[in-house]
């Protein structure tokens, strides 16, 4: 073995670091490619975070999926416990032996064994290491813990060269390589392995707020590129290691102006007709008991009957509830389950803190790949961390979900019955379109007014309406302007009564008055008759009498020309009489 | 061998190649055995660059390490064992006399 302890300079003198791929989900993205190869990282943090995980299924990963296999030296572990433990993983560790795409090593040191007199080196830990890594042509390494040579071997000046030494000797082997180390006082490791690796430094965290624990990665330092320097939530399941870089930096997400019906189509008239615009975001708020729920439950109902896959996720309620609840509003939701378009995910918000809440919806969208989502309520994810926790939790899952075109509606309680400034998480600003339920109370009682406070590209409606929840699903009503004011509830319905009646009233006077006049018109024209009558008689009266007058007259004229006429013939007579007397005398 | 007359040490000196240190383990070892051992041991001599695959069965880190593989327990010295007390402690041949 070559003692040659001289730095060489950088086995790679590429322009670019050469990055591999490491396979664990979202760490890649994180590291935007990966670790750096040929180099060695350090993955540290504190007991029970997560390093060794993270190291094995880096070279399992390497093993599998990119066809680098690699080498574990396991300082802690023996091969066997290694094993049996990432077993529950998914992880054979076994097969992969005998398929030699990994090798473990075991390097078992106990300080009662072991006597140190004078000088030596770990050429014997190098050999092994390099026979290791021989056997298998590997490309990757794993050192977990490397730290305990420390508690073996006692010359810690012998230890921290050699150690220098190893880093060295596993670059120029050309293997990339995840040493752990665990997290010490003041310093990154117990021992200060940060100070011989200088590439690339990865903290895990497992921190715990309100009795809540959060994994979290951290790229310390990752020299020569650029990194996210954020701290990432991370979730360890079934399938191993789940990093989310969830803050996108770019507000460049693909946008649609297609648009989706609510499912309440009295709600699609007040935005332009046609509902929400696909991949937008909306937010139902309201005080407790207006709603929201049915809202959000009728808004999956449509996209169901739209097959459009649509994913619930519930934090108050659990799914059998819900669709017994939505039954009752003439909703069947459990038709859509049965067809595999409708997946309900509940839990507590308190099962684990936000930011696995948030690695865990991602998971599911990614296998469900819903069109829509559902989030009832955020609010009870506020007990879980800070306001602002919470609405950056928000901002990444609408970021996310946006990327996919995921059309999300969220429900939100109000506390206090201040609807107008914000909501009480302060996503208001984050989303797209946002819908306030509101209790009304007035008359002695409560009814539910509806009002749309924004939609991002929509001429919508500034009314007021009121919100029915009926036994067929939900409805929105005109409100009832009336000279007292706007009305709802049983006094729009008393005023429309009232109003029903005085027509009513109004238009069986106006018959009344009708029929008088009626009465009135033909009393008249009876009357008009009898004076018609009277006036006949009359002049039939006068009539007559001029008749007879001309009777009388004509009566008396022939009379009179008689009398004429017997004066004349007398006088004519006597002459005619005489003449003919003369004649007859003759 | 010779017949059994006391206990048997069977020593390994694990090295890696010819160097110093090595020669001064395996110079000191010698000197031990014959002083304390005469006729009593066995020393083989395994270097690990010809023969790699030998240093994970007695999980050999360092280098030198003298293995003590019978009699029992199995005690590992590392080092140039330049210190001849610690030696004879770590190879029992000597009970440490002031622990």
């Amino acid at each position: 073995m070559s003692k040659s302890t001289k730095k060489t300079p950088s086995t790679k003198v590429n322009k670019y670091l050469r990055k591999s791929l490491s396979g664990i989900a979202g760490l890649d993205e994180i590291t935007l490619g990966g670790l750096p190869t040929a180099r060695p990282t350090l993955v540290c943090g504190g007991p029970g975070c997560g390093k060794t995980l993270m190291a094995i299924e880096f070279i399992v990963r390497g093993a599998l999926e990119y066809d680098e296999p690699g080498v574990i030296m396991a300082f802690e572990e023996k091969a066997e416990e290694l094993a049996a433990n990432v077993t529950s993983l998914g992880f054979n560790l076994d097969k992969l032996q005998k398929d030699k795409k990994v090798r473990i090593d075991y390097v078992h040191i106990d300080k009662s064994e072991i006597e140190e007199t004078g000088e030596y080196d770990l050429d014997g830990l190098f050999i092994r290491l390099g026979h290791a890594i021989d056997s298998i042509g590997a490309k990757r390494v794993a050192l977990d813990t490397i730290e305990n040579l420390f508690a073996g071997l006692s010359n810690e000046g012998i230890l921290r060269s050699e150690i220098r030494r190893l880093f060295q000797y596993l670059k120029d082997k050309g293997v990339t390589t995840i040493i752990t180390g665990e997290k010490g006082e003041n310093t990154l490791t117990r021992q200060g392995l940060e100070e011989y690796v200088s590439d690339c430094v990865i903290l895990l965290e497992h921190r715990i707020s309100n009795q809540i624990s959060t994994r979290l990665l951290r790229v310390v330092k990752y020299r020569g590129t650029v990194h996210g320097t954020n701290e990432y939530p991370f979730l360890i399941d079934k399938d191993g290691i789940t990093v989310l870089p969830i803050t996108s930096l770019e507000l460049n997400s693909v946008v649609s102006s297609e648009k989706i019906p609510s499912g309440i189509p009295t709600l699609d008239a007040m935005l332009e007709g046609d509902g929400f615009f696909r991949g937008s975001s909306v937010l139902v708020s309201g005080t407790a008991g207006t709603g929201k729920t049915s809202i959000a439950a009728t808004f999956a109902d449509a996209s169901c009957k739209r097959k459009d896959r649509c994913l619930f996720l519930a934090f108050e309620e659990s799914p059998e509830q819900i669709i017994r609840n939505m039954g009752s509003i003439g909703m069947n939701l459990r038709e859509h389950v049965d067809n595999g378009l409708l997946k309900f995910h509940a839990s507590r918000p308190t099962i684990h803190g936000l930011e696995m809440h948030l690695v865990e919806i991602h998971k599911i969208i990614e296998r469900f790949k819903p069109r829509i989502v559902i989030l009832d309520p955020i609010t009870n994810l506020i007990t879980i961390g800070s306001m602002s926790e919470v609405k950056s939790m928000l901002i990444r899952l609408i970021d996310f979900l946006q990327r996919k075109q995921i059309t999300v509606l969220f429900t939100a309680l109000n506390l206090n019955n201040n609807t107008s400034a914000q909501t009480d998480e302060g996503v208001s600003s984050l989303v797209d379109a946002w819908i306030s339920v509101r209790d009304i109370e007035s008359n002695g009682e409560r009814n539910k007014g509806l009002y749309i406070m924004k939609s991002r590209g929509m001429r919508h409606s500034n009314q007021i309406r009121e919100f029915l929840i009926t036994d067929t699903g939900l409805e929105l009503v005109d409100v009832y302007p009336s000279t007292e004011g706007v009305l709802i509830g049983s006094a729009r319905e008393a005023h429309q009564l009232a109003e029903a009646t005085g027509a009513e009233l109004r238009s069986f006077a106006q018959s009344r008055r009708e029929r008088e006049v009626h009465r009135k018109k033909s009393v008249l024209e009876a009357k008009i008759a009898t004076l018609q009558d009277e006036f006949e008689s009359l002049q039939e009266e006068l009539s007559r009498t001029q008749d007879e007058e001309d009777m009388k007259k004509q009566i008396m004229e022939k009379n009179r020309t008689e009398m004429i006429n017997k004066r004349h013939l007398d006088g004519k007579s006597q002459k005619r009489v005489s003449s003919k007397q003369h004649r007859s005398k003759k | 061998m010779k017949k059994v007359r006391k206990k048997k040490y069977e020593l390994r000196l694990y090295i890696a190649g010819n160097t110093s240190k090595s020669v001064a383990a395996l110079k000191n070892l010698k000197r031990y055995c014959e002083e304390h051992l005469k006729d009593q041991y066995s020393i083989e001599i395994i270097d690990l660059l010809l023969n790699p695959q030998l240093a994970e069965g007695d999980q050999i880190l360092a280098v030198p390490t003298l293995v003590k593989k019978v009699p029992a327990p199995v005690r590992k010295i590392i080092g140039d064992l330049s210190n001849e007390e610690k030696v004879l402690v770590g190879l029992d041949i000597r009970p440490a006399t002031v622990k």
